[in-house]
């Protein structure tokens, strides 16, 4: 076996690798969450002792984000309540559009197919930025802004790209013989959509429809732009950036980032597999 | 597929045409949406940056009653703000590219051989980059807020600096004479930390991928550590380095949320997103933000390129 240790040096060099990137990875966020079960006075008075005595433990930051203004609260599950509208919503019209996409790329040789998939590939790679210019008027013109439809419209259509390339990846995964069965045993392709390549795909199809929300809950730059004059629809990143510029207390913000990143979190981690599979299908050749 | 049911179908269309038409028809609400919500408001900024239009215009507009000009370019190429932008957006990319893939690549590489628990751990690093960006902001405000943040409390009382560094604030500070951008350098710093752990997923994977008897073989030939590292792992990581290096400095380009979330554009950090952001929303002027709009893809476009024609002659060679 010594033949296949790496020297003493290279040991080290590795395990403090790892200990720092832990550290660094996990710390801020072990940091926040502690800071959010403080009163707000002891932050101020104690900032170095990060460890809350038990005595000490204070939830009422974690309350006072959620609850209603008209109950002495900051609104949050309000916020919360959008976001996941908004969010559940892409999901699914982004889903609903972009599965037969992906089928179309991953399995039919239709003329113009790689003009579609260049398209969209180009589309992913593209400035938000630049798009919320014309979109913001566009929506302005027509009355959607200040309005949850429109800004999930525009979620909807904008995580189609990469929602299509990794629906595409999974199904160029998937063994073709099973759909070519259904096929000669007449088959029609809508049908065997449904019933044969759906079902096999279905791991598939749902971490890409957690990473969709994924990018629906999180999005601010569009919720900003949209939905800034109307605060009772503000998303819950917005609705806490917006908290942050009325110097409310920085215990409330935690406790309300930790609402916001609870759900992302279970769900990417019950998903991790897949996820990453579809993530980095591109990067295995 | 050599399929016997070409003949049980009607007659008019060639296996050919059915594949065309169910192509057409699958991927046409995919095509309509990037139509829609991508391709036609494109057009619309390059239009926009030709005209002189500002916010309050919005209800009259037409293609009929524009006021064409060059103005927006114009004034852009003029002013100190633009190229300012567009420096400090270049650094940023270029930094954020370096910091995130060098550190994705070392955690990578540290982690390839099994241990105990590496599962675990790999879940924890994937922590920042799963993190939504509000939550990060808000962490990374908390820690260096100049009042009760846990870095410059801990400079202060332990290391014995002489006052807080607004580190989201401060432009520029010198330190042992060199003027150093504090702000920009933050943000940079944080963009690595959320975006490091997609780099180290991705170079992972093609880790995994690589078979295990190369390097099998190549210990039992006398190659060592350092060998096998330079001469067999990088050589098979280098296309999947290549593609994260391109997406991380696209996608930091133009980069806002993570920047105006924690600085809203004060400090040296107004990249080109936020002036984009600023003409539109603060100054109201939609011509100048789509000329700001348009300028930046065209710098991303010609950066691609020529990333693209670099990475093809290397492969030639």
């Amino acid at each position: 076996m010594s033949s296949l240790r790496s020297a003493p040096g290279d040991r080290i060099l590795r395990w403090s690798i790892i200990v720092v990137a832990l550290v660094l990875s996990v710390g801020p966020v072990l940091y926040g969450i502690l800071l959010s079960v403080r009163p707000f006075s002891a932050v101020l008075s104690r900032p170095l002792d990060l460890f809350p005595a038990f005595g000490e433990l204070d939830f009422s930051a974690w309350t006072s984000a959620l609850l209603p203004t008209s109950e002495g609260g900051f609104g949050l599950g309000q916020f919360v309540i959008n976001s996941a509208l908004l969010a559940v919503g892409s999901v699914a019209l982004s889903l609903v559009v972009s599965i037969f996409g992906a089928y179309a790329a991953a399995r039919l040789r239709y003329k113009g197919r790689e003009v579609t998939n260049g398209i969209i590939l180009a589309v992913y790679l593209f400035p938000g930025i630049v798009l919320a210019v014309p979109l913001f008027v566009m929506l302005s013109r027509i009355g959607l802004t200040g309005n949850l439809i429109g800004l999930l419209i525009v979620y909807a259509a904008l995580t189609v790209p990469v929602a299509l390339y990794m629906m595409r990846n999974y199904f160029l995964a998937l063994p073709e013989s099973v759909e070519e069965a259904a096929v000669i045993d007449g088959c029609s392709l809508p049908r065997m959509l449904v019933s044969v390549v759906l079902p096999i795909a279905l791991p598939g199809v749902a971490a890409t429809a957690i990473y969709v929300f994924m990018i629906a809950w999180n999005e601010y730059l569009f919720a900003l732009l949209f939905l800034v004059q109307a605060p009772s629809l503000w998303t819950a990143p917005l609705g806490i950036a917006k908290l942050a510029d009325f110097n409310v207390p920085v215990t409330v913000l935690l406790a309300g980032s930790f609402l916001v990143t609870i759900p992302v979190v279970v769900a990417f981690y019950l998903s991790q597999r897949f996820l990453v599979a579809g993530l980095t299908a591109g990067a295995e050749k | 597929m050599s399929s016997p049911a070409r003949f049980s179908l009607p007659p008019r269309l060639t296996r050919r045409g059915r594949e065309n038409l169910n192509g057409y028809l699958l991927s046409g609400p995919s095509l309509l949406a990037v139509v829609v919500v991508v391709v036609l408001p494109f057009l619309a900024v390059v239009v926009f940056a030709f005209a002189e239009i500002r916010l309050i215009d919005i209800p009259r507009l037409s293609l009929s009653n524009i006021d064409w000009t060059l103005d927006n370019f114009a004034r852009a190429m003029q002013s100190g703000a633009f190229w300012g932008a567009l420096w400090t957006t270049v650094s940023y990319a270029t930094f954020t590219t370096i910091g995130s893939i060098g550190a994705g690549l070392a955690v990578a590489l540290a982690m390839r051989r099994p241990f105990r628990g590496r599962g675990i751990a790999r879940a924890a690093l994937l922590v920042p980059y799963v993190l939504p960006v509000i939550a990060a902001a808000t962490i990374w405000r908390t820690m260096l807020n100049t009042q009760y943040g846990v870095v410059n409390v801990f400079g202060v009382e332990v290391l014995g600096w002489e006052r807080p560094i607004g580190f989201l604030s401060t432009t520029t500070m010198d330190i042992a004479g060199a003027p150093i951008p504090v702000a920009l350098s933050t943000v940079i710093a944080f963009e690595i930390w959320k975006t490091a752990p997609l780099a180290f997923l991705f170079i992972t994977a093609r880790l995994q991928s690589i078979p295990g008897d190369i390097e099998e073989a190549a210990k039992i030939d006398g190659a060592n550590s350092r060998q096998i590292l330079g001469r067999i792992i990088m050589p098979q990581l280098r296309a999947v380095v290549l593609l994260v290096i391109l997406l991380r400095f696209i996608w930091s380009f133009q980069s806002f949320a993570d920047i105006y979330l924690l600085t809203r554009g004060g400090g040296g950090t107004e990249m080109m997103a936020i002036k984009v952001y600023t003409e539109l929303i603060t100054r109201a002027d939609i011509g100048s933000a789509a000329a700001y709009g348009v300028l930046m893809s065209a710098i991303l476009t010609v950066l691609l390129i020529a990333y693209v024609a670099l990475s093809r002659r290397k492969e030639e060679s």
